[in-house]
């Protein structure tokens, strides 16, 4: 057996992406990774709340409501980003039937479902004051309930299942076929005559408020999504440790933590 | 004390110009959420591990 998957301890002539695609390799690889993400993390959202709520000026139609923008946006885009990812290591596994990438979709749909209901939290409490009604039945914010509730059915399902191979080619059908979703909830405001404002990032400001809005907005955004991979790391790490507790790897990584 | 020159005082800027509801509850509860998800990333890294340590030894035999 030549192939690097399958000895981790064998010195690498080559790189080879396939050489993380074990979890036996990709363990200590995204212990070794979540701290600098976490790190980043706290540094780009600490500098977008700098930016967002003392540099940033008031704006004129909305007064200091407006300030919700930079957590809101951050998080429907996470929302809308790690329903992607979480499909595409859904196909991956149904297509190479490789444990890594549907454990990978398994450790993405809490951290997903936790970004939809913030934008959805953050947008009833920023729907009040502007339109005077904390919820709508508009297209945008009826696609991103809908994101709420396929995050939510992909874990119950998942979780209704007992047999851990089963469950993931269960999850990866749901996940793939509600991907449809996503351009539905980006593209909503443009298809049908919303509530919701079109895009986020306007050109009819001022451009010298525009760009410290823009900026804070973008940091957080950043910030989140350092945040996501730290958070999509470590709970990919307690999955594989989980799963594939029999196996040597897992026993030899215990004997290393204990 | 002036905070930035948008904000004259402190209560004026967790006033957030009459919004203030908005604004910080918008703001408690995504810090409230991602704490939640990190303490319960952190307990269940734990239990993962003191279940394999229960099923393997402490030894890690």
């Amino acid at each position: 057996m030549q192939s690097p998957a399958s000895t981790p301890d064998a010195p690498r002539t080559r790189f080879s992406w396939t050489y993380f695609a074990s979890p036996a390799t990709f363990y200590p690889l995204a212990g070794a990774m979540i701290p600098w993400f976490a790190a980043a993390a706290a540094l780009l959202c600490a500098a977008g709340l700098y930016v967002g709520l003392v540099v940033a000026p008031t704006d004129a139609t909305q007064g200091d409501s407006y300030r919700i923008i930079f957590i809101h946006v951050g998080a429907a885009w996470m929302s809308m980003f790690l329903y992607v990812v979480m499909a595409f290591w859904a196909i991956i596994g149904l297509a190479w039937n490789t444990r890594l990438a549907a454990m990978m979709s398994s450790a993405i749909a809490p951290t997903g479902a936790l970004f939809t209901f913030l934008a959805l939290w953050t947008g009833a409490l920023w729907g009040k004051p502007t339109w005077g009604a904390w919820w709508v039945w508009d297209a945008r914010l009826t696609s991103e309930l809908i994101l709420l509730f396929l995050y939510i059915g992909f874990m119950a399902l998942q979780a209704a299942i007992d047999d851990p191979r089963r469950a993931d080619r269960a999850g990866a059908v749901l996940a793939i076929v509600g991907v449809i979703n996503v351009p539905v909830i980006y593209f909503s405001v443009q298809w049908w005559n919303t509530l919701h404002q079109g895009s986020s990032v306007s050109m009819t400001r001022a451009p010298s408020m525009a760009a410290t809005m823009v900026l804070g907005m973008i940091l957080v955004a950043l910030g989140f999504w350092m945040y996501s991979i730290a958070a999509v790391l470590s709970r990919a790490r307690s999955i594989m440790l989980e799963r594939e507790r029999r196996t040597d790897w897992v026993i030899t990584e215990v004997g290393k933590a204990a | 004390m002036s905070l930035s020159s948008y904000w004259s005082s402190f209560d004026a800027f967790i006033a957030m110009g009459g919004y203030g509801l908005y604004v910080w509850g918008s703001y408690l509860v995504t810090a409230a959420g991602l704490a939640i998800e990190i303490a319960l990333l952190v307990a269940r890294r734990r239990r993962t591990l003191s279940m394999l340590a229960h099923l393997h030894g402490s030894d890690g035999k």
